[in-house]
């Protein structure tokens, strides 16, 4: 009963169907199901199946916004559950987001929220014009892996370089990853900056977050995505 | 007969309107405090930054809007008619790399790119009018947008379709036009240049696009309102959809600058692109964005204003097969659908770079859209008959007279970028680009302007420089950009 009810779990992030997996969650609190068991067997195998279909060009963006929302949904139910428990979810990393100061763009942004979040990571998005003070501030205060700095105007991504001084200057710089994205954007301009790396698209953000944290627990050289 | 590309029937146009007033004003279109007293004063209500716009008001200054204007050249000749169905080309706009003429890889742009662009641009028919195509990483960001536009007038004759970075910086550059117009008036009465300004979709003026609005009107010089809804992420999903918003931010953005400055000339214009579901990317070479510019220019046609569009650019990262088909295919369908300024020509990579040699290659394909537009016509009283009589079934048509008379008329000649079976020629049309180019900067020949005039625009420069907290001026004749001696 609870293998049905696990699978069906699994199949309301891939139909990406929010109402399904709250009611699934509720019936699994209800079933004495534990939630990490509920997260880690049910929703997340579900999101790793939309990743691996949506990198095979089987399901397309608006399909990976309707599972991370599932997910989501399904999660408010739980995470209250979890805490009751005295247990903790294990994130793959904290991320701080948001896009750069002058620029109100959020699209890019946003998709590479929902695709981190998808894949474990702990993400706080700031929304849009952004200033490096407040970027580096919400890191400290959450105790971030990672900054990501979108930008989409050729005008505003200069002051990605902005978010890379600040840290700097704030003491921060060895303990929080800088990444950078956004259409103008480019490897070399991340490298010029000093950023750790940067991510063309929303898949590439999550491979490079996971080089990343994968450098900081273990200390070695990344390639980035 | 000129052909005639259109993708909505009047039906659809007119219900694209009428849901286009519905929204700007309900749910209304955000804008900047910049302009609250001026939408007040007209009646519209403006609640929490949103404006909510009255479809009488909307049609009134829509009204206003002249239906056509021309930009000079800098001897004063009208050059870009912005009209009925003329069509212009002018190569994209503030591009921050280039694909290196050797490498062939993307680095970020110099200001001595800007000016061969500039250069090559100036010696290609194809193209109707200049741009501030690159942003110069070589120069500091406070006074590069002055800067290029300054590069441009320099060692161009032609106009240019320009922008401002801010709102501050909008009146630098007014400046500077001002003095390469001869004064303000002059600068009205014959405006060389156009102002790109572009809304947030979805239905957002910006305070830094509110301002440019605003301050164009007043001056009396052109502005052209680039709206780009991204069908699917930043607008509706559907074609219809999206064009619905476009016009919906056009409309708003004419209500805006023509209260500011009635009569003062305005573009429909217009960089939409479908979002592309797999990549999140924004494909300029997708047939979809090609319906979007053409959908969204027929709206603006519709209304009897002067259109612009981006097109011609592909998505590729190298000179191939794709991005030509890209930009070729864009070229003749943006053409036929009577677009006054075609944008985008020279730009790959989702217009993340520019490329000369790629700006040589789209030449050709928008000399092909030009003669497609000419279509076809009879030009003889007889069409064959006569010159049948002459030659029986013999079929030697090249020794008519008529054949010698009008073949140029009816045959488009291009350059040797294009391989007709030349003996000498390049086998691929990479080198053969390489070789135009360099057969046209060698052909270059930079006309001075007044030297009152060229001191004044160098103490302008000077002086700006000083205001950004730089000792001077960076160069204007610097050696490697032509065949001149240093002047500052």
């Amino acid at each position: 009963m609870s293998a049905d009810l696990l699978l069906a779990m699994r199949q309301s992030i891939i139909d990406g169907a929010p109402d399904m997996a709250t009611a699934l969650a509720q019936q699994a609190i209800v079933d004495g199901i534990a939630p990490l068991e509920a997260i880690n067997h049910g929703y997340v195998l579900g999101m790793h199946d939309v990743g691996e279909q949506f990198a095979h060009g089987r399901m397309f963006l608006p399909d990976m916004m309707a599972s991370a929302e599932a997910m989501r949904a399904g999660m408010a139910v739980l995470d209250p559950e979890l805490k009751r428990c005295g247990e903790v979810r294990p994130m793959a990393g904290t991320v701080v987001l948001g896009t750069t100061k002058g620029d109100i763009h959020e699209i890019g942004k946003t998709l590479v929220g929902t695709m981190l979040t998808a894949h474990g990571f702990c993400v706080h998005d700031l929304g849009v014009d952004i200033s490096s003070e407040k970027f580096v501030d919400k890191a400290r205060e959450l105790n971030a892996d990672i900054i990501g700095v979108s930008a989409l105007l050729t005008t505003t991504m200069r002051n990605q370089k902005g978010v890379v001084e600040t840290l700097e200057k704030s003491g921060l710089r060895s303990q929080v990853k800088v990444i950078v994205g956004g259409a103008p954007v480019t490897r070399r301009w991340a490298d010029e900056i000093g950023a750790d790396g940067y991510a063309k698209d929303a898949m590439s953000a999550v491979e490079l977050a996971r080089a990343l944290m994968e450098q900081k627990i273990q200390g070695r050289a990344v390639e980035p995505a | 007969m000129r052909p005639k590309l259109e993708l909505l029937d009047r039906a659809l146009i007119e219900r694209i309107l009428g849901e286009a007033f519905q929204l700007i004003e309900d749910p209304g279109v955000r804008v900047a405090p910049y302009v609250f007293d001026l939408l007040q004063s007209a009646g519209v209500t403006i609640e929490n930054g949103i404006a909510h716009i009255p479809e009488p008001l909307a049609r009134s200054l829509l009204d206003l809007a002249p239906r056509g204007f021309c930009l000079y050249d800098r001897r004063g000749a009208p050059a870009v008619r912005y009209a009925g169905d003329d069509v212009h080309f002018d190569p994209g706009s503030s591009c921050l790399n280039i694909l290196d003429a050797e490498t062939q890889q993307a680095r970020p742009a110099v200001s001595a790119d800007l000016v061969r662009m500039v250069q090559v641009t100036e010696m290609l028919p194809q193209f109707a009018a200049q741009s501030t195509a690159m942003v110069c990483s070589d120069v500091p960001q406070e006074i590069g947008d002055w800067y290029r536009l300054l590069l441009v007038l320099w060692y161009s004759e032609k106009p240019v379709i320009t922008g401002a970075f801010s709102a501050d910086s909008l009146h630098t550059l007014l400046e500077l036009l001002t003095i390469e117009s001869g004064g303000r008036d002059a600068l009205r009465r014959q405006p060389r240049a156009v102002f790109d300004v572009c809304p947030s979709p979805p239905l957002n003026w910006s305070e830094f696009a509110s301002h440019n609005l605003v301050d164009l009107a007043r001056a009396g010089v052109p502005a052209e309102i680039v709206s780009m809804p991204l069908a699917g992420a930043t607008a509706p999903v559907t074609l219809a959809g999206s064009i619905t918003q476009h016009a919906a931010e056009c409309i708003s953005g004419i209500v805006i600058h023509q209260l500011a400055g009635p009569g003062a000339p305005i573009v429909w214009g217009g960089a939409p692109a479908i979002f592309d579901m797999r990549s999140g990317k924004t494909p300029m070479g997708a047939i979809e964005t090609a319906m979007l510019d053409i959908g969204c220019a027929e709206v603006g046609k519709h209304l009897g204003l002067p259109t612009h569009s981006y097109l011609v650019a592909g998505d590729g990262k190298q000179i191939d097969a794709q991005v030509g088909q890209e930009s070729g295919i864009s070229a003749v369908l943006g053409a036929l659908a009577g677009i006054n300024m075609i944008s985008g020509a020279g730009m790959l990579d989702f217009l993340a770079c520019h490329s000369i040699e790629k700006l040589i290659i789209d030449a050709e394909a928008i000399a092909s859209a030009q003669r497609m537009v000419e279509g076809i016509e009879p030009q003889t009283q007889s069409l064959a008959v006569a010159m049948f009589a002459q030659t029986g079934l013999r079929g030697d048509f090249l020794k008519l007279k008529e054949t010698r008379a009008l073949f140029r008329k009816e045959q488009h000649f291009p350059s040797h970028v294009v391989d007709r079976g030349q003996s000498n020629a390049c086998p691929g049309i990479l080198e053969r680009a390489r070789q135009r180019v360099s057969e046209l900067l060698s052909g270059y020949d930079r006309n001075p302007m007044p030297s009152e005039q060229e001191q004044e625009i160098s103490a302008f420069a000077e002086r700006e420089s000083k205001k950004s907290g730089l000792e001077g001026s960076p160069g204007i004749f610097h050696s490697e950009y032509a065949r001149e001696p240093g002047l500052i």
